[in-house]
């Protein structure tokens, strides 16, 4: 149980870096802390205690496994924020290009 | 047939990079062949249907264990309001998108957009739904930015960051889920929830979905990020996000995962009444104030979106038919508003209501169009917004709901004004100032607003066809409720 509270401490320190810090680089790390502590907690879930990788072979006899599903799912879900990152990190060099800075409080040209 | 939905646009946004090497015009025909060809598909599936709901096993494993795909009555809907707009933007975008210098990338983006909102609309499987639902948004990120000026890129930025939370949460929740019932099948999820799962579980993931959900739609809120991401979008761009991707990954996958999964109950319905009436009122009163024409359009967006969740919410049979209509009509004269704007940024390079005048001469066809639209946003009859909005304050007041029907019909006229002041303003008003000499838009963006000007016509004078073919089979999949799983699980 405390390893599923660890991990949520971890998303939200993510998601507190993502919408509270006021650089877009850290606001691109504090994205990526959000994803990993999302991809533990999927792999949590699919962790058994004392348990085997879910490999069928004749010669090996298993009790029980680990469910192999969320293990697919984060491969998955790690490409997502592959792309969601270096968009995200593609638009900040361009943003700094136009505005020569990172400091989200700078770049406001949009009216409110 | 159903994966068909995603592999037209899936096998155009690979070809097309590709084509365009050879000679831009064959990307060009391409994506436009299979924006038609998924229009095709998706107004034939209204027959598919009439034999039953339609599940197709991808792989040949059977739903509880493989990825399915699904066909009932809202994915009708969907299917046939994104096609129709995505048809209807590629087609202006023919001309509209020469301005940019890598118009090839544009066209791959757009057909990944599609086959993200396709696939959404159709996907039977909750871990599939996220993996279209991410498609479609980074597609959409891309898009908003794609003009690469310093507005654009922040607010790109701006629509990432949120769209990024909004992400992480939904698929906080499909981890809850899969945590408490070890499937991701969307009916196997609903069926294995009525056993042996503890609610306080089913509403911490409901309150996932529900903020997700609403931060990809747009409800009051959570509705920060669209007033600039929509405007600074290039003009097709902005129709397909205010008609279609807001209703698709937001209010669509909010309602699936609300009514087919965890079941739809009081509790839902007074936060989507509340939500919805905040949206309309909040949403209009922002829009108001607003000069900048795609940046009014947006805020309306919120508040037209906010009649639907209303209607909804409401629950009843008649609330859902009215909210249901509503989403259709919004798309069409929305989306059709947008291009309105596009064309006028195009041929005059001015977006401010103030610095337009009299265009009315200049582009008759632009101003036309746009005065059907103004009248459909409206709710004059006949055209089509009328009777949706009619028949959510009649189902409002058959629900007992006054302050929401009361809402409604207030939110109906500041719309009514706002719309006139567009008018005034931009077609009508005549000054010698910077609009003059102004041209008519080009064939391919006259002949988009023409289609779109035409359906939202024909939606208000034939709406009770419609309602019958379209609107009714999506309400009863709603109406379904958690029989969804039954109707999957036992469908051919």
């Amino acid at each position: 149980m405390s390893l599923y509270i660890l991990c949520l401490i971890l998303f939200s320190i993510g998601v507190y870096c993502l919408l509270v810090k006021k650089n877009l680089v850290k606001k691109i790390v504090g994205l990526g802390i959000m994803d990993y502590a999302l991809n533990l907690f999927f792999i949590l879930l699919g962790y058994r205690w004392n348990s085997d990788a879910p490999i069928m072979d004749k010669n090996i006899v298993i009790t029980s496994f680990v469910d192999p599903l969320p293990q697919a799912l984060i491969l998955t879900s790690i490409v997502i924020g592959l792309g969601v990152t270096a968009l995200m990190v593609a638009i900040a060099v361009r943003i700094y290009e136009k505005y020569k800075t990172f400091n989200i409080d700078e770049i406001r040209r949009l009216r409110e | 047939m159903l994966p068909i939905f995603v592999i037209i646009p899936l096998g155009s946004a690979f070809l097309v990079p590709l084509v365009s090497r050879i000679r831009l015009s064959i990307g060009r025909v391409l994506s436009l062949c299979s924006g038609a060809a998924l229009l095709f598909f998706s107004v034939s599936s209204i027959w598919w249907l009439k034999g039953g709901v339609k599940m197709y096993a991808v792989g040949g494993w059977r739903p509880p264990f493989g990825i399915c795909m699904a066909l009932d009555g809202l994915t009708v809907l969907m299917l046939v309001v994104v096609n129709i707009i995505g048809f209807a933007s590629l087609l202006y975008s023919l001309d509209y998108a020469k301005r940019y210098t890598s118009e090839s990338l544009y066209y791959t983006l757009f057909c990944l957009l599609l086959a993200g909102l396709n696939g959404v609309a159709i996907s039977g499987d909750l871990f599939n739904l996220f993996v279209f639902l991410e498609i479609t948004s980074i597609a959409s990120y891309a898009l908003v930015a794609f003009g690469v000026e310093a507005e654009e890129l922040e607010a790109s930025f701006k629509y990432l960051v949120l769209g990024a939370v909004a992400s992480a949460l939904i698929l906080l929740g499909i981890g809850m889920f899969l945590g408490a019932v070890s499937t991701l099948n969307m009916a196997d999820i609903s069926r294995s929830l009525v056993i042996s799962v503890s609610p306080k579980l089913v509403l911490y993931s409901a309150a996932l979905f529900m903020a997700g959900f609403s931060i990809k739609a747009g409800f009051v809120p959570f509705h920060a990020w669209l007033p600039d991401a929509h405007p600074s979008a290039p003009a097709p761009m902005s129709a397909m996000l205010s008609g279609v991707v807001i209703k698709t990954i937001g209010i669509y996958a909010l309602l699936r995962v609300i009514f087919s999964i965890i079941g739809f109950n009081a509790a839902f319905s007074e936060i989507f009444i509340w939500m919805g009436i905040l949206s309309m009122a909040i949403g209009v009163l922002l829009a108001i104030g607003q000069w900048d024409f795609k940046r009014l359009l947006a805020y309306h967006s919120v508040s037209q979106v906010g009649y639907v969740i209303f209607g909804i919410g409401l629950g009843t049979p008649l609330g859902i038919i009215g909210g249901l209509f509503h989403l259709f009509n919004h798309s069409l004269f929305k989306s059709l508003l947008f291009l309105n704007a596009g064309s006028i940024e195009y041929s005059t390079g001015y977006r401010q209501l103030d610095k337009l005048d009299g265009l009315d001469e200049a582009m008759p066809v632009t101003s036309r169009t746009s005065l059907v639209a103004s009248l459909s946003i409206a709710g004059i009859p006949p055209f089509c917004g009328f009777w949706s909005k009619l028949i959510i304050i009649i189902a409002a007041i058959q629900a007992h709901r006054y302050a929401g029907a009361v809402t409604c019909i207030l939110v109906s006229v500041v719309t009514l004004a706002s719309f006139l002041k567009v008018q005034k303003y931009a077609f009508i008003r005549k000054l010698k100032g910077a609009a003059q000499g102004a041209k008519e838009a080009p064939l391919f963006m006259k002949l988009s607003m023409l289609l779109l000007a035409f359906l939202c016509i024909m939606a208000g004078l034939f709406f009770i066809p419609v309602l019958n073919a379209l609107i009714k089979p999506a309400a009863e999949a709603l109406l379904a409720g958690k029989d969804y799983a039954n109707l999957i699980l036992g469908a051919p």
